[in-house]
């Protein structure tokens, strides 16, 4: 006689058994209900687009392209311009860039190629986190009372020695492009710092090994074989960081002057859409409001492209590794 | 072949060339370069400490019960604290993990497990990527748009906007760690007759937890530090919140507002707020910490 396991299938007392009709309808209604999740984030972004959008429409039709050629902002005259903004926003972004960026790169170097023992590495990892938990707003006020003061001679001397250099051409008068950048630098350093690390890591290690085994030093090593390797990952973390630093809002609104003008001096005050909006948006009229609307779209599609752009090279970088391993 | 006799060097090999010479050009480079790297390295750990040093320095000094107790000073009024404000960031973080972290596991779930491959799922996927570089002010001008213009400054606006900053870090946390599911157990459920919901349910999302629960501290502990969200949403108050839907204090929009007064009462105010703000974050990051660690 077979054992037969179906015996007791049909018993009250056995919990086994296929799954009821109820069972099935949870199970479509579940999934039903995931999707439509997935779907929100997609039509989120697109709801986001459709309510800036929507209005910054009269804004739109009325400023069309001079809104972005030009350099005044005057809620008296009705007068909206928005280039010394969008000047602010590339300048400083990319300033910060170039100092978090360099920084950020020599960290993720210096954390994954062996310089040091494995637990001093997950310190300053720890370290470079914590540097990312900070708030904006925290790092506008060490801006204010630490950064500026501490500027403040360096520029003066700056100035007045290489004033005839177009960066240094003004003096810093308190806040400024130079401690908004420097504060920015300091943001965007993590997360270059995080996807260059994680470019590193991706290299195999027989790369590196190969390196050594021709008789490299540590530093050729690095420069001829590790970076050229991790090139593209290291751009995607530029270009995302870039993207960060353009939306980057409170220190930058603390820090930069909130100036409309459009200065090639370190040290002049100036402005950014992201703290344009931050500062005129709380006490704004409807027209003025409409055309803050224009100026976040402006700001909207310059992040978006470059953050695109950014995770395009990040996705192509991980096939190029999964497909070689 | 055998004759070759392994004791024995080449004549001609130059036997100097092997050892190592700390003069040589590009062994100096080495050196230089690992210094650099290390003059770096530490400069670039400044900031952190600078920071910190300051908000126990000056944020500590002005830290007491009052300061905690009580309602934000008028401009030349002396004492006063920040109390409104821990409460209205408390209350408006907590609107948004409410409303984030539902979608964004169930979002999760379909990204994960559901239907992994779909072009709904890539696309979602990268909207969520490209979410996550968002810049925090749109947040708030798409908030006001959608609610402020019909139902005024409130918490609830104020929520919502920090909602939209949580949803793609916590989607793509909660997908990491249920991709970390080994496929053994779900295929084990899956043999044992369970339907997809249960094997989700039962299955993946216990063992996943600790990765879920890592990326929802950590979108609490970036939503609690936001202030750009906030400026236009939840705008600011100087008294306790009573309802949901008035406008609303809270910790990052009190240091802001502060730190441009010509008070210094305002301004040490602005430091000590500074400080519960980022020992609020850092609570949340460490709880992060603790539970990710818990991972087997």
């Amino acid at each position: 006689m077979a054992l037969n396991p179906f015996e007791h299938a049909d018993s009250a007392s056995s919990v086994s058994g296929p799954p009821s009709g109820s069972d099935y309808l949870a199970d479509s209604v579940f999934r039903i209900i995931a999707l439509s999740c997935a779907a929100l984030i997609i039509l989120l972004i697109l709801f986001i687009l459709w309510e800036i959008g929507g209005l910054a429409l009269p804004a739109m039709a009325q400023h069309g392209l001079s809104f972005v050629s030009g350099t005044t902002w005057n809620v008296g005259t009705q007068e909206f311009g928005v280039l010394p903004e969008i000047w602010g926003t590339l300048y400083s972004s990319f300033l910060a860039l170039i100092l978090g960026g360099t920084f950020g790169v020599a960290i993720a170097i210096f954390l994954t190629q062996d310089f040091i023992h494995a637990r001093l590495a997950a310190v300053f990892r720890t370290i470079v986190e914590l540097l990312a938990a900070i708030p904006s707003v925290v790092y506008g006020l060490w801006g204010i009372y630490v950064v500026i003061p501490m500027l403040r001679p360096v520029a003066e001397w700056l100035h007045s020695e290489l004033g005839f250099i177009p960066i240094f051409g003004t003096e810093l008068s308190g806040p400024g492009m130079a401690p908004a950048a420097l504060v920015l630098a300091i943001m965007i350093l993590p997360t270059v710092a995080a996807i260059t690390v994680d470019a590193f890591r991706r290299i195999p290690y027989k790369v590196k090994e190969a390196a050594y085994g021709m008789g490299t030093t540590r530093w050729e090593a690095i420069l001829k074989v590790m970076l050229p390797t991790a090139s593209s990952g290291i751009l995607a973390a530029l270009v995302l960081g870039f993207g960060r630093a353009l939306g980057e809002t409170m220190a930058l609104a603390m820090l930069i002057g909130n100036s409309n003008q459009i200065n090639l001096s370190l040290f002049a005050p100036a402005n950014t859409l992201a703290s344009l909006l931050a500062s005129s948006f709380p006490e704004a009229g409807q027209i003025e409001v409409q055309a803050l609307m224009y100026a976040a779209v402006v700001l909207l599609l310059i992040t978006l492209v470059v953050n695109v752009v950014g995770l395009g090279i990040q996705q192509y970088t991980v096939r190029k590794f999964e497909g070689k391993a | 072949m055998s004759d070759i006799d392994l004791t024995s060097r080449p004549q001609d090999m130059q036997r100097l060339s092997l050892e190592r010479r700390p003069f040589e050009l590009r062994a100096l480079t080495s050196g230089v370069l690992t210094g650099l790297t290390w003059g770096i390295a530490i400069l670039g750990s400044i900031p952190l400490f600078s920071v910190i040093i300051m908000l126990v320095a000056e944020g500590g000094a002005r830290l007491d019960i009052e300061a905690l107790t009580s309602l934000p000073p008028a401009g030349f009024e002396m004492g006063g604290g920040f109390a409104n404000a821990i409460i209205g960031t408390l209350v408006m973080v907590a609107i948004a993990t409410a409303i984030s972290v539902p979608i964004g596991l169930l979002a999760a779930i379909y990204l994960a497990i559901l239907d992994p491959h779909s072009p709904l799922a890539g696309t979602a996927r990268f909207v969520a990527k490209t979410l996550t570089g968002f810049p925090s002010i749109l947040a708030g001008v798409f908030t006001y748009a959608v609610l402020v213009i019909n139902f005024g400054y409130s918490a609830v606006a104020g929520g919502v906007a920090l909602a939209v900053l949580m949803l793609p870090t916590v989607v793509l946390a909660a997908e990491e760690s249920m991709k970390q599911v080994p496929q053994k157990m779900t295929d084990a459920a899956f043999g044992m007759g369970c339907t997809r919901s249960q094997v989700i349910w039962k299955v993946v999302l216990p063992t996943g937890l600790p990765g879920i629960l890592t990326g929802i501290m950590l979108a609490v502990a970036g939503a609690a530090g936001e202030s750009a969200p906030l400026l236009f949403t939840a705008l600011f108050s100087n008294y306790f919140m009573s309802e949901l839907m008035e406008p609303t204090a809270s910790l990052s929009i009190l240091i802001y507002n502060f730190s441009a007064m010509p008070f210094d009462n305002q301004i040490e105010l602005a430091w000590a707020a500074s400080l519960v703000l980022v020992l609020i974050v850092l609570v949340f990051n460490i709880l992060a910490r603790l539970i990710g660690q818990s991972k087997v």
